[in-house]
């Protein structure tokens, strides 16, 4: 440790932070633009200039100097203000200063910083340089003559993202940031430079021009388009959700966030579903909610509650699970699954169904093997970690699996199930690195799961993890990554087929006399019997609904208040940011409104007592989140000799378009046409 | 004086004369009304009144959504909405002032850095129904049309002065 004194306010750091981190610590804010915590230092912008006694009289870069043992560090002395305003005079100098027609104004640190040591005028009476505004693709827009070369954005895409497509060109005045050959960005993270770059020569381009930051209400929610559930901010304006941006938490989403939980927002204003709608002749009318309601009773009283199913959707809130659980119980029915994906595992210990090493937990991994998933897909900001362990060094991966560009060096162990088994005999060369790795992890992907050996494998995984030393007291490195928000959650509420319940297979082909889908768009509705009344309670009118008998308009995820347990089994909740459109209403009121209208009246009137009963029928959502001991290593049931030699495939044939959500955003679909010309032409 | 006197002066009606030799006096002298709307009162270069969006001498329209005035107006009286036009440059798609709203302080004129928004010398807009005062952008940059001469000239002459 270091004893720093920053402004007469000594601070003791570690050996080895830069001067800037140090004020940092003291609490004394250095203005900077090219330094950012997660990227590595450039030291290009010089905004960060200090002065350092018993050191040469001149200013010093704070952010690239490193701290000695009684450094004194002032920060906001003549000398140093001085500095910084010239710094600030050259930065402005090739500035356009169009900051009225610049999305970046309002929350932009060069003209905040402009405030505090730019001058009133320009002294510059000289040409401004100018350059061209190249396409980076469909989701960020370019202005380059803004630009102040701070390379957040290089290093972004090299460091984090790993995917090296940008740089700079040229140097001095010239120097130009680009991708030397133009192309979009392929990155699934290249929105997050949209929130690094300082000046506004990188913005959104589907946000371009739409609104202020002070003109934002913001409410602090999570994603659910992916299981990573990362910490989101929901900017609206009166109805009408604008952005999404994420909001830091260090375990799970550091401050990232992927494309497609960023920029497929604008699909929440499209194919709304917002009044009810009930099959008259082989047709939908709208319909009041009274009459959906009647139609609902009169079918549901009609029928043994054998006959009853519902499948639960992948971005339901667990209130409202919870809700058509109760509902369900009390008609006397068990055919509940949230698996719509058909898979059937044993979900009987939550330890076989999470994301034990948790997110952060990856950067204490030494080894990964990755079955059946393709991480950067499924979950980017996940594999951004990943990346980030295998950046620090001493660290090995390997896939079983499709051959996929994770953005960090994986082994390739294997195509299909026989390659878990070479491993678990131990002939594979990869064997060697799981055995030598003291804290080795393994990936299953959720969507090996859905396979008919899903269990299975499920089991041969967990075989695999305790043959290579993955359960003990202080490490569980057994990994199931979902992709649907709601699984988790769903798992922990036991949405599930009761003892004679009826699996989500076994629901479809007229399994069931009435079925409802509780946002459930990812099964096969063909698959539905065609006497099945379905009724579908949802927030877009997508693959469900359009098979529905009744369909009831609830919520997105934006415009309720909900529970969400994401893939490691963090309880997290969000906010409602806006209100449902039309007559839509909160998913689990629906419910609660239904039950009363059938004589089975749930016990909660409102969100708190739902939640009451949440949490006190189920101790996870109200307990701290911790990280599960490896100590109970029964495995999960699965039948050895039922495994196929299939090869994995993947989950996802393309990132940009996975749910109901994004399948109705127009951005994701520019995304698609910007990423797979070649697939779509094929097409043709 | 005693109170017989008083009573006799009174019957003079002294006030009642005085009072009519004054407006007998007025009466010929210059006057201090206007015959007003055949004639009107010089109003300031700096009189603010009914709003008007400008346009440049090519016709292209000044305004390029900023917001700064919608941000600036303390009545919160001004509603925009934008986004990128064909030409991709930045847009206003909605530019409502609420007249009924509107206080007259001219702040919006000030924040506007292309001098789109101003307030001309027109005060004599009373409508006969209150949404006739909800002024859109096509009603806004009809008036800078009409006025534009005059809005130039007092931007002109305030020039020195800002």
């Amino acid at each position: 440790m270091a004893k720093v004194t920053v402004d007469g306010i000594e601070v003791e750091v570690a050996n080895g932070s830069t001067v800037l981190q140090a004020a940092e610590a003291a609490g004394v804010e250095i203005p900077r633009f090219c330094y950012h915590e997660r990227l590595s230092v450039a030291g290009n912008c010089r905004m960060c200039l200090v002065e350092i006694e018993k050191m040469p009289p001149r200013p010093q870069a704070s952010c690239a100097l490193p701290v000695a043992d009684g450094m004194v560090v002032h920060t906001d002395t003549e000398m140093v203000r001085k500095a910084r305003r010239g710094v600030m005079e050259f930065l402005l100098i090739n500035h356009p200063l169009d900051c009225p027609i610049c999305d970046q104004g309002g929350e932009c640190d060069l003209q905040d910083e402009a405030v505090s040591y730019g001058r009133d005028h320009s002294r510059y009476d000289e040409g401004k340089r100018a350059v061209a505004q190249p396409d980076w693709g469909p989701l960020v827009k370019t202005t380059m003559t803004r630009c102040i070369h701070c390379t957040r954005c290089v290093r972004f895409t090299s460091e984090v993202a790993g995917v090296p497509e940008l740089g700079a060109t040229s140097r001095g005045e010239t120097t130009e940031i680009g991708t030397y050959v133009q192309k979009a960005l392929s990155s699934e993270l290249s929105g997050n430079i949209i929130d690094l770059c300082p000046v506004g020569a990188l913005t959104s381009k589907p946000y371009a021009f739409t609104a202020r930051p002070w003109e934002l209400r913001k409410t602090d929610s999570v994603d659910v388009l992916d299981a990573v559930g990362a910490n989101i901010r929901v900017d609206a304006r009166g109805a009408e959700v604008l952005r999404i941006l994420p909001r830091m938490n260090d375990d799970v989403n550091e401050e990232w966030l992927g494309d497609k939980s960023r920029f497929a927002v604008d699909g929440l204003k499209r194919r709304r579903l917002d009044r009810p709608w009930l099959r008259e002749n082989g047709k939908l009318r709208a319909a009041s909610w009274e009459e959906a309601f009647a139609a609902i009773a009169g079918r549901v009283k009609a029928v043994a509650p054998d006959r009853l199913g519902a499948i639960a959707g992948d971005q339901c809130d667990v209130e409202s699970l919870l809700a058509l659980k109760g509902f369900f119980t009390a008609l006397g029915s068990e055919n509940l699954d949230c698996r719509q994906d058909g898979a059937v595992f044993d979900a009987s210990r939550r330890s076989f169904y999470l994301f034990n090493t948790t997110i952060a937990g990856i950067e204490d991994a030494d080894a990964l093997l990755i079955i059946g998933s393709n991480p950067r897909h499924e979950a980017p900001v996940l594999n951004a970690r990943i990346r980030k362990r295998w950046l620090a060094g001493g660290f090995t991966a390997g896939v079983i699996g499709a051959e996929h560009d994770l953005t960090y060096p994986a082994a390739q162990v294997g195509f299909g199930p026989d390659a878990i088994a070479a491993l678990l005999d131990g002939k594979h060369p990869f064997a060697e690195t799981l055995s030598a790795a003291k804290t080795p992890m393994i990936i299953l992907g959720a969507g090996v799961l859905a396979r008919p050996d899903g269990a299975a494998i499920h089991a041969a995984a967990w075989q695999l993890a305790l043959k290579y030393n993955m359960l003990n007291a202080e490490w569980h490195g057994f990994n199931l990554l979902h992709h649907a928000a709601a699984r988790a959650g769903a798992l922990d509420v036991g949405f599930l087929p009761g003892a004679n319940g009826k699996t989500t297979a076994q629901m479809l082909n007229d399994g069931v006399d009435v079925l409802w889908l509780q946002g459930a768009d990812e099964l096969d509705v063909a698959a539905i019997g065609a006497k099945t009344f379905v009724i579908y309670q949802g927030h877009h009118g997508d693959a469900g609904a359009a098979r529905a008998d009744v369909i009831l308009p609830g919520a997105a995820y934006t415009e309720k208040d909900g529970t969400y347990v994401n893939t490691e089994g963090r309880v997290q909740s969000g906010f409602m940011a806006v209100k449902a459109p039309g007559d839509a209403r909160e998913d689990w009121r629906i419910i609660r409104a239904l039950s009363a209208y059938l004589g089975h009246a749930l016990p909660y009137d409102t969100l708190q007592e739902l939640r009451a009963h949440l949490a006190a029928n189920y101790p996870v959502f109200a307990a701290d989140f911790h990280r599960f001991a490896g100590t109970d290593t029964v495995a999960p049931a699965g039948d050895a000799a039922a495994i196929s030699s299939a090869a994995f495939v993947p989950v996802f044939e393309n990132y940009y378009q996975t749910d109901a959500v994004s399948r109705a955003s127009p951005t994701m679909a520019a995304c698609v046409a910007a990423h797979a010309p070649a697939v779509a032409e094929a097409a043709e | 004086m005693n109170r017989l006197g008083r009573m006799a002066w009174g019957l003079v009606l002294w006030e009642i004369l005085s009072g009519m030799a004054l407006t007998l006096k007025t009466f010929f002298g210059p006057k201090a009304t206007i015959n007003y709307p055949y004639e009107k009162n010089p109003t300031s270069a700096r009189f603010k009144g009914e709003h008007a969006l400008r346009r440049y001498p090519n016709g292209e329209e000044r305004c390029i959504a900023c917001k700064l005035c919608e941000a600036v107006c303390p009545a919160q009286a001004i509603t925009i909405e934008a986004e990128p036009r064909d030409d991709g440059s930045r847009r206003t798609t909605r530019y409502d002032i609420d007249m009924t709203k509107c206080i007259y302080c001219g702040l919006c004129e000030e924040a506007c850095p292309v001098d789109a928004i101003v307030e001309g010398p027109n005060f004599e807009f009373a409508t006969e129904t209150r949404e006739e005062l909800l002024y859109d952008k096509a009603k806004l940059l009809d008036n800078g049309d009409r006025w534009e001469p005059e809005l130039a000239k007092r931007l002109e002459l305030d020039a020195p002065y800002r």
